[in-house]
């Protein structure tokens, strides 16, 4: 059984001009030890999915899931008394800006006690020991000192290891990590990357990390989800997703990526993702895919066998070749 | 071959920033002693990372700050820090010198239609052009980049990020400029639309002969962009040269772990990263001799007394004592 058995997951948002459908029909599996990178644009429903899963969505959100299993729990139905209990300890989250994440009137060492004093039953000395150790787990030179510092007199590389000292504190089962790199320059953002590597592999860890940056992925992930427009068209292992994607939108944007370019004009993505009132009816992709016919145009497309990375596809691609007579 | 458009010797900016009420005002060496040419129809890449003086360059460049010391040539016009221009000189630079910055969103005024926007350059700089011909000069430049000709009479937040960059840079271009600095055009961008956005500035290059300054934190687009890279740390230059001599031989350490650093979007790739230890230093204190020896894995006791310099005479320098 997998750690996280997310099912058909859809989240919707009142607007001001009625529903808007941010994930539509979301999977995620997440096994024990995994590393499951989401890739996807803006708007591609990504953190919205995670964040549902959090539990920290506003009102105007609603969630709608077949299941949620969370190490045998269903999160969508458990108590909140129950939630709260996991949220924080067992799935723990880090997000994109480490400096606005932090609460700028506290001390470091005081919101680090503060998750510690929430979930486990330690006294004031132990706690502060334990931030101590926590601090040092993450990297940080002096961690009795920083403990005394205020997030504004970190730089952005520190507050992240905060962070991560943060979500890793209650030791979760899950870490899940918002673009974690996304604000930070590349030299540090290779280090806090190794950083969460390596404490996925100490610590047995499922991480599940969101970005933008299909680098980042080739480097980090065992496996990779892709998602367009608030539904995941495609989920594969690192190797195969870059080496033949099934998806046509996968391939278009791996065909976009400068260092894979090999003249001074690129392949590019013509269009914009779909938003709230110019929804297709058929495919999601179809006004933007060079295979799309008018099936495509009119019907929805299901999702695909496991050797064709589940793609939401009428016809996916194989070596980039899309298989028309295969529905 | 006199086609330079930019040519810059000694060039720095420092500011002066107060440490509270009694505290002694300190200096922040922004920019110092960069020395770079950039010619018509060729691009310059400036990378580097947060507080490395990028920006500040594009800022001197575009004349929105005077250079501290060094000079500056523009399109045959001459920059000293010590005599600042007259308003009719500065009037003419501006025509030929534009920038395209990152944030689409909040570089145009929402209150203001695309027409409106494409048009005020003009309005300003050349009072003379009538109204009829402005408007045909913007409608032609909508064109030009790719936009519609409805699209005149929209306001910015009808569009989408890729969308409004176009509208930058179509902006940046109606006073027929020759060099166009481009401050991390794509890094607000998604993925699918900076190769739009990408092909757009190579295109209208070709067709215009333009030199872009073009300054980049993404590794992979300044090596698809740049004929010419300048890797800067700490608000000085630290290596130069053609991109391929840069990127498939750096020189300086720092380079070297910069490159090595950069994710690739290659799975398979064997990665040998070198680890680089520890932040930037502040600009405020930076450390003594080379800024980057507490960082660097060869530094040795030179390196902690005095600062390299760059050679400018060689094809590709470096301001390194022990380079790779």
């Amino acid at each position: 059984m997998p750690l996280l058995d997310v099912r058909n997951l859809s989240v919707d948002f009142k607007t001001a001009n009625g529903q808007f459908r941010a994930v539509d029909g979301v999977d995620v599996q997440v096994d024990v030890g995994d590393v499951l990178a989401i890739v996807g644009e803006s708007g591609s429903g990504k953190s919205v999915s995670m964040l549902a899963l959090m539990g920290l969505l506003p009102w105007t959100a609603t969630i709608t899931a077949d299941s949620m299993m969370f190490d045998g729990v269903d999160l969508s139905t458990a108590s909140d008394r129950k939630r709260r209990s996991i949220i924080g300890k067992d799935v723990a989250m880090i997000f994109q800006e480490p400096m606005s994440s932090l609460n700028p009137c506290f001390t470091v060492g005081f919101q680090l006690r503060e998750a510690l004093k929430a979930h486990l039953p330690l006294s004031r000395r132990e706690r502060q020991k334990r931030a101590i150790e926590l601090l040092e787990q993450v990297g940080l030179p002096e961690p009795e000192r920083r403990l005394r510092a205020f997030p504004h007199q970190l730089s952005g590389g520190m507050c992240q290891r905060v962070m991560i000292a943060m979500a890793i504190a209650c030791k979760p089962k899950l870490l899940i990590a918002d673009e974690p790199t996304t604000a930070l320059d590349v030299t540090i953002q290779a280090q806090i990357l190794e950083l969460l590597l390596d404490l996925q592999k100490d610590t047995g860890m499922a991480l599940v990390l969101i970005t933008h940056d299909m680098g980042v992925v080739a480097e980090t992930a065992q496996r990779v989800s892709v998602q367009y427009a608030g539904q995941k068209v495609e989920e594969q292992g690192v190797r195969d997703l870059f080496a033949s994607p099934h998806h046509p939108y996968t391939s278009a944007l791996l065909d976009a990526l400068p260092e894979r370019a090999t003249t001074k004009h690129l392949p590019s993505i013509p269009g914009v993702v779909p938003g709230q009132f110019d929804r297709p009816a058929g495919c999601l992709f179809s006004p933007r895919c060079q295979y799309a016919d008018d099936h495509c145009r009119q019907v929805k497309p299901g999702t695909a066998s496991e050797e064709l990375g589940h793609a939401r596809c009428h016809y996916p691609l194989i070596k980039g070749v899309p298989q028309r007579e295969a529905s | 071959m006199d086609n330079t458009l930019i040519e810059a010797r000694g060039l720095s900016r420092h500011y002066d920033v107060s440490s509270g009420l009694f505290g002694k005002t300190a200096t922040v060496k922004a920019l110092s002693n960069a020395s770079f040419s950039l010619q018509a129809g060729r691009t310059l890449a400036v990378v580097g990372e947060s507080g490395c003086g990028k920006s500040t360059l594009a800022r001197v460049v575009t004349m929105i700050e005077q250079p501290s010391s060094g000079e500056l040539t523009l399109d045959g016009h001459h920059i000293r820090s010590d005599e600042p221009l007259t308003a009719a000189q500065q009037a003419d630079l501006r025509a030929s010198v534009q920038i395209v910055f990152q944030d689409p969103f909040g570089s145009l005024n929402p209150r203001q239609t695309i027409g409106r926007i494409l048009e005020e350059p003009v309005l300003i700089n050349r009072p003379q052009v009538s109204r009829a011909e402005r408007e045909q000069q913007a409608r032609e430049m909508l064109a030009m980049v790719g936009l519609r000709p409805e699209h005149y009479d929209r306001y910015p937040h009808m569009f989408s990020g890729g969308q409004r960059q176009r509208i930058a840079v179509a902006r940046a271009l109606m006073l027929d400029p020759r060099i166009l600095v481009l401050d991390e055009p794509v890094s607000a961008l998604d993925l699918s639309i900076q190769s739009q956005i990408l092909n757009l500035l190579v295109e209208l290059q070709e067709r215009l002969n333009l030199a872009y300054l073009f300054i980049s934190h993404d590794l992979s687009v300044v090596r698809h962009m740049a004929d010419d890279v300048m890797v800067m740390y700490l608000g000085r230059v630290v290596e130069k040269g053609a991109a391929s001599e840069v990127f498939d031989t750096p020189r300086h350490p720092y380079t070297r772990a910069l490159l090595s650093a950069t994710p690739v979007a290659d799975p398979t790739r064997e990665q040998t990263r070198i680890r680089l230890e520890g932040e930037l230093p502040s600009p405020l204190n930076p450390p003594a001799g080379c800024a980057f020896n507490p960082r660097c894995w060869k530094a040795e006791e030179r390196c902690r007394q005095s600062a390299p310099e760059l050679d400018t005479q060689e094809a590709h320098p470096v301001a390194c004592y022990f380079p790779l």
